[in-house]
């Protein structure tokens, strides 16, 4: 029995020495005699001016969300400037895995390591702190290090803009009922539900908006049963900001083919398509997280990445409504919206990131 | 072949297979086999083949053991259950109860150093025990299946802890917060010199509960009456064996093993409680590592160690080019095969009769 045991080690040993030996000797040859870990990983993975990971948390960079609009934007990074090869990304399965990501990226002598979503806030904390040497960008957190930059977005500012857009619907429509439907309470998208509350009501101060969390920014069935709750109670447009919970929302309004939703990140206009070649996605709130990869790892190119937060309004474009002429809204509406935001952008309106209607309930 | 030979065999070609399978699945995508085993080795041990000047880096081995715990913890509850014919998959919910209650006490009752690890480790296997109670009373008293009401409770837990969590003294939205210093299994020393990584002192519970599971088993009474219940529950009633008692002590061992890994989560690896938003599968990777340690304490010991190793070589694989998948696919397939273990055995029985045939025919030769 021993006898066939240790065969059995020795030939898993043996073919992975032999498996491993035959990628060393390709590798040795780039990345000569060097001492320290972090310059020779650098100068083996190519002719790399800067070597870029992106992190994404469990959602992935496919989640139609903003792990995929930072990955976009990483990517976009690289082809403007011929880097396809030095930019890679992590998956996180788990919270578990944040932090070994981030390290591994470090360990791997990666320059700029992204991380995206107000989950990493502890994780990047800690691993900063161990990579004193590797610049970090946190995507929706702030992270006060010397070689953090934190990029953080008036989500409330968008949120608002897309608000009268359902507002006005709901006005015209004669429903006078909306809702928001949030992945998990908190700041982060406490603020879109703000901006959202009060742009409908300043458009339509007697409309009703229901609220609801998900408590999820991955369960779609979640998503669609809540979406039914509001539609059910006469919401005819219901923003939805909860990742691919959200996803469950377009579904359900895509099924009743009579009501709207409005995307979220990013322009998830072909989402809604419905079959008749109409869309259910009224508009979208575009968060520009791709921006700020780009923007991040376009400072670091050019050597004038700073530690720091930068905030992501509708000034730089940083949050946006989307707002395609030709598509569910009218232009009238459009110009209406686009007042709006030039008024936020003069400081005529202020918008509040405090959300003031409870989960579960209606103003 | 003897029975305990087939047992260790199985396991170890199911590995293979599951690894060669992984292998076959790199070379039809074009990937390079290579770092799928230049990850392992150098998740394993710290070093790198393709880089050898590089050295050590500890990080690895260190991040390696942080999440192998968990899971060996998981696989002792699932498989204590399962030698007593019981399928706890409620053990993710008892994971979550482990967790929050470590976390309850540590922060809000005040104790000194090393008792206060204890009690909060205490806490959390209490918790989990008293979870599992609920399956196994319901499975004694009404015959329901413990796999229905174990799920159930899963979603009851995840839910309700994440209620608690956020009730407790300045909880934010997502977490608690750190745990006093006095509670933790973190450790500056074994962080230090790994690299730092979150290696913490849990892995000396782990080590205890390997030797509490098979002493339990292997040398009580009680333990015996248990693997009676297991191989045949009314022969075991028949001999005079109280069978719901070790049903309901079983699943609530079991309970306190996921308990306590819940409580080594929260109390080295993170610090504080986190509100989840998915249950993180703690629960169900413990149900491959039982399956594939065969549900004995050594095998699921050894099987823990090459579930957190294929997890912890997730990200060195994708900085290579390789789809997180594939850990994923390794490690199903793995499962998969000690599954199929009947038709291994059909195979191997094959291969044995053929070889005696071959034998017999040559001395038949000879004569």
């Amino acid at each position: 029995m021993k006898k066939a045991l240790k065969l059995l080690l020795a030939l898993l040993v043996s073919v992975s020495l032999v498996a491993c030996s035959s990628s060393s000797s390709t590798e040795e040859t780039s990345a000569p005699n060097e001492t320290e870990t972090t310059e020779e990983t650098t100068s083996a993975s190519g002719e790399c001016p800067v070597t870029i990971g992106l992190v994404t948390d469990m959602g992935g960079v496919d989640d139609k969300s903003f792990n995929q609009s930072a990955w976009e934007g990483v990517q976009r990074f690289a082809e403007d400037n011929g880097l396809q090869d030095c930019v890679s990304y992590l998956q996180s399965t788990s919270e578990a895995d944040y932090v070994p990501n981030l390290s591994t990226f470090a360990d791997e002598g990666k320059d700029l390591i992204i991380a995206v979503g107000y989950l990493f806030h502890d994780a990047m904390t800690e691993v900063s702190a161990n990579y004193p040497d590797t610049k970090f960008l946190l995507v929706d957190d702030v992270v006060e290090a010397e070689n953090v930059e934190s990029a953080t977005f008036n989500a409330e500012q968008g949120s608002f803009l897309v608000g009268v857009a359902a507002g006005l619907t709901a006005t015209e429509n004669g429903s006078k009922t909306v809702g928001f439907m949030g992945g998990m309470e908190g700041p982060v998208i406490g603020s879109f539900q703000a901006g959202y509350e009060q742009g409908v009501l300043t458009v339509c101060p007697d409309c009703k908006i229901y609220v609801d969390y998900a408590d999820s920014y991955s369960d779609d069935a979640k998503g669609q049963q809540l979406a039914a709750k509001q539609y059910d109670l006469g919401a005819t447009v219901i923003y939805q900001s909860a990742g691919n919970a959200g996803n469950g929302v377009i579904k359900e309004a895509k099924e009743r083919g009579d009501v709207w939703a409005i995307g979220v990140d990013k322009d998830q206009y072909e989402d809604g398509m419905k079959d008749d070649g109409t869309s259910i996605i009224l508009t979208s709130m575009l968060k520009r997280v791709d921006s700020a990869a780009y923007s991040a790892c376009e400072d670091l190119l050019n050597g004038t990445f700073e530690a720091g937060t930068k905030v992501f309004n509708l000034s730089n474009e940083g949050v946006a409504a989307e707002l395609t002429s030709g598509r569910n809204l009218s232009d009238d509406v459009i110009a209406q919206i686009n007042d709006f935001a030039q008024q936020i952008q003069n400081g005529e309106i202020e918008v509040s990131a405090e959300a003031t209607i409870a989960n579960g309930s209606s103003n | 072949m003897s029975k305990k030979y087939e047992k260790i065999l199985i396991p170890v070609i199911a590995i293979i297979l599951g690894i060669l399978l992984g292998c076959i699945i790199l070379i039809i995508s074009g990937q390079d086999v290579g770092a799928l085993f230049n990850g392992l080795v150098k998740s394993a041990t710290g070093f790198d083949f393709s880089k050898p000047s590089s050295g050590l880096n500890l990080r690895y081995p260190g991040e390696f053991l942080v999440s192998s715990m968990p899971i060996i913890l998981t696989g002792l509850a699932i498989g204590f259950a399962y030698r007593c014919g019981m399928f706890n998959i409620g053990a993710e919910g008892q994971v979550i109860v482990g967790s929050l209650a470590s976390c309850m006490v540590a922060i809000l009752v005040p104790m000194p150093p090393v008792v206060g690890v204890i009690v909060c480790l205490f806490a959390g296997g209490l918790a989990g025990a008293l979870w599992a109670f609920i399956p196994g009373i319901l499975k004694c008293r009404f015959n329901i299946s413990e796999v229905v009401t174990g799920i159930m409770l899963n979603y009851t837990a995840l839910y309700g802890a994440n209620y608690f969590l956020k009730g407790l003294p300045e909880s934010t939205t997502t977490r608690t917060v750190d745990i006093p210093a006095n509670a933790s299994l973190s450790s500056e020393f074994l962080s230090s010199i790994t690299n730092h990584s979150r290696l913490h002192w849990g892995f000396i519970l782990v080590i205890i509960c390997v030797i509490a599971y098979w002493f339990i088993i292997e040398k009580t009474s009680f333990g015996y009456s248990l693997r009676a219940t297991g191989f045949n529950k009314e022969g075991a009633r028949y001999a005079g064996i109280k069978v719901n008692k070790s049903t309901i002590l079983s699943i609530m061992i079991s309970g306190f093993f996921a308990g306590l890994a819940g409580a080594v989560i929260l109390q080295g690896t993170f610090g504080y409680g986190r509100v989840m938003s998915a249950a993180e599968n703690y629960g169900f990777d413990g149900i491959s590592v039982a399956l594939v340690g065969g549900c004995n304490a050594i095998g699921i010991l050894l099987s823990g160690l090459l579930f957190g190793l294929l997890k912890v070589t997730q990200p060195l694989l994708q900085t290579s080019g390789i789809p997180k998948e594939i850990g994923d696919i390794i490690s199903s397939s793995i499962v998969f095969f000690v599954a199929i273990q009947y038709a291994i055995k059909y195979v191997l029985t094959k291969i044995e009769l053929r070889k005696g045939k071959a034998q017999s025919k040559k001395a038949g030769d000879v004569q």
